[in-house]
């Protein structure tokens, strides 16, 4: 709305969100790789959900369903809700999640353009303050096999600590409660060469598919940079002070959701900030807020809490950062942004 | 009582418990209303007492209304006010204890709830303490509606209950398990953001309601006091 001058695009709705869905596919098969196929069903059940209300909200609102579902929007929120749940929960949960996300996160908004928070992050944070104990179940590396996972998507008699595993923020934040420092925290088997045993490849796979969205052009590199750069800077500074109390810059890039938050979820085009420093410092917020929920606060990752509250500054933010129109006089840059 | 007194009536209770309804309409008095709709019985007894705290808040003021100087009215509106809610918070300790210990602090809190103050200053000041006690009534029983819905539906989906806690008023009596003993809870019903969202649910349900009556009959004489038609 504020970023003007309006250069065409030969781009569609459809081609942005399909290509989101293919960009998305290589954490989605290293997770798979990784830790079971719990997570194809868990995508599965999320589409079929989010289509369903999708195509309920709209006939609902007498909008044009086929065109509309066509979009791939659903599907785009959908997949992200799938992926940063634990990819283990019972199928009622993915239901709840993605539903509010599609008719109260989106559709109550205005729908597709509307809606000032991130639907994925809405359906995640319902999920976590609803059933924190279920969400911070997470299979181990060495896994389970195909039909327990499933069986257990399905709704089927849980004996979860048998293969769940504390995921490596959730151990690095128990270890320290108990006055162990970092280090001897990183003993432990959760842990991999700088991040979680795992979970390193997945976040990279998600930079890798980040990176495929960046060179399509779909997203600028403002938002990941100064997402990744101040986290790094935050974290790095709070390790250089104190390296037995806060893990080390690498260990927050590539543990928890950091690299799907800088590439996937904050450069949702509707929710995040749209001009070029209104990107800087809608992401570097969101890294700092994240980077403080992990270190200081009760949960163990907060990327989607830190996304929701910067979502509530996007207009500000916006405002705040117009570029001056082609033409007319430049305002001297204020001292404060970047 | 002849007729025009009656409509005039009438119209006070329309008022409150519909067309200016406080939860819905007004949002005053909000802080009360979110933070004890977490169960039906929090809900209801609060409510009950605010019901009761504005019916005798605003008779009392109207009685005295001659006597009140303008110009330091409103200090001794909130006396007045205190000095009823002070009563029933003592009452409440007696008799109820258990609930009392549950509602805790916002049954003295009444007394800053805006929307006692509110009626009081716009209406009990200005009208016979009769018409001001029913106004004060039936403004709180329309906050008492508003506020059982909300309570009995995040307790609903939150923990899958009805009345649970009524052995605090009722000795012996038990809640219903509505949604069964699985019912894992929706906690976030019962949280802060639950009340936020069911209570948005409920003001777009009612904006709904009075945009469809208002299409249905284009040519209504009294046009309801809404944000929808804005």
């Amino acid at each position: 709305m504020y970023n003007s001058p309006y250069l065409r695009q030969n781009t569609s709705v459809r081609r942005v969100m399909v290509t989101v869905l293919v960009a998305m596919l290589p954490a989605i098969a290293m997770q798979v790789w990784l830790f079971g196929i719990g997570l194809l069903l868990q995508i599965a059940i999320a589409s079929a959900t989010a289509l369903a209300c999708e195509a309920a909200m709209l006939s609902l609102r007498r909008r044009p369903v086929a065109r509309a579902l066509g979009d791939g929007s659903a599907l785009v929120t959908a997949w992200l809700i799938a992926v940063c749940l634990p990819p283990l929960l019972p199928w009622w949960m993915i239901v709840i999640g993605t539903s509010f996300a599609i008719i109260i996160g989106k559709h109550l908004y205005g729908g597709l353009g509307q809606n000032p928070f991130n639907p994925a992050m809405l359906a995640y944070c319902v999920l976590i303050i609803s059933f924190p104990a279920l969400m911070s179940q997470w299979p181990g590396l060495q896994g389970s096999d195909a039909a327990t996972q499933l069986n257990w998507v399905l709704g089927g008699e849980r004996a979860l600590d048998a293969v769940t595993g504390a995921t490596p923020l959730d151990a690095l934040r128990t270890g320290l409660l108990g006055n162990a420092d970092v280090s001897a925290v990183m003993q432990s088997p959760a842990f991999g060469h700088v991040a979680g045993a795992g979970w390193e490849w997945v976040a990279l796979a998600w930079g890798a598919g980040g990176l495929l969205l960046l060179a399509l052009r779909i997203i600028t590199w403002h938002i990941p940079a100064a997402f990744l750069g101040a986290m790094a800077l935050v974290s790095g500074v709070a390790w250089l002070i104190d390296p037995s109390h806060y893990a080390s810059p690498a260990f927050h890039l590539l543990a928890g959701g950091t690299m799907l938050g800088a590439f996937f979820i904050a450069t949702d085009p509707v929710s995040g900030a749209t001009t070029p420093r209104g990107k800087l410092i809608f992401a570097a917020g969101i890294a700092l807020i994240a980077w403080l929920i992990r270190a200081f606060g009760a949960y163990p990752d907060g990327i989607a809490f830190a996304v929701l509250l910067l979502n509530i500054c996007v207009p500000l933010i916006d405002i705040k950062t117009q570029p001056p129109v082609f033409g007319h006089k430049v305002e001297p840059p204020d001292g404060g942004a970047r | 009582m002849n007729l025009e007194e009656r409509t005039a009536y009438g119209d006070i209770g329309r008022k409150g418990l519909w067309e200016n309804n406080t939860a819905l309409v007004q949002l005053l008095g909000l802080c009360p209303l979110l933070a004890v709709s977490n169960t039906l019985v929090n809900a209801v007894s609060l409510a009950l007492a605010t019901v009761l705290v504005m019916a005798l808040a605003s008779g009392a003021v109207a009685a005295l209304r001659t006597l009140i100087p303008y110009e330091i009215r409103i200090p001794v509106f909130i006396l007045i006010i205190a000095a009823l809610v002070t009563c029933l918070d003592l009452a409440f300790n007696a008799w109820l204890h258990e609930l009392y210990l549950v509602l805790g602090i916002f049954i003295p809190l009444i007394v800053t709830n805006c929307i006692v103050l509110a009626r009081v200053e716009a209406f009990a000041a200005k009208n016979s303490p009769l018409a001001a006690a029913w106004d004060g009534a039936a403004m709180g029983v329309g906050l008492l509606w508003v506020l059982a819905l909300l309570g009995g539906a995040r307790e609903l989906i939150g923990a899958g209950t009805l009345f649970s806690g009524i052995d605090m008023i009722i000795p012996g009596a038990q809640a219903l398990k509505v949604l069964g003993d699985d019912y894992p809870g929706l906690l976030i019903a019962i949280l802060p953001p639950g009340a936020f969202i069911l209570l948005g649910l409920l003001i777009a349900a009612r904006n709904a309601w009075v945009a469809r009556a208002a299409a249905a009959r284009p040519a209504a004489p009294h046009a309801p006091v809404d944000t929808a038609s804005a």
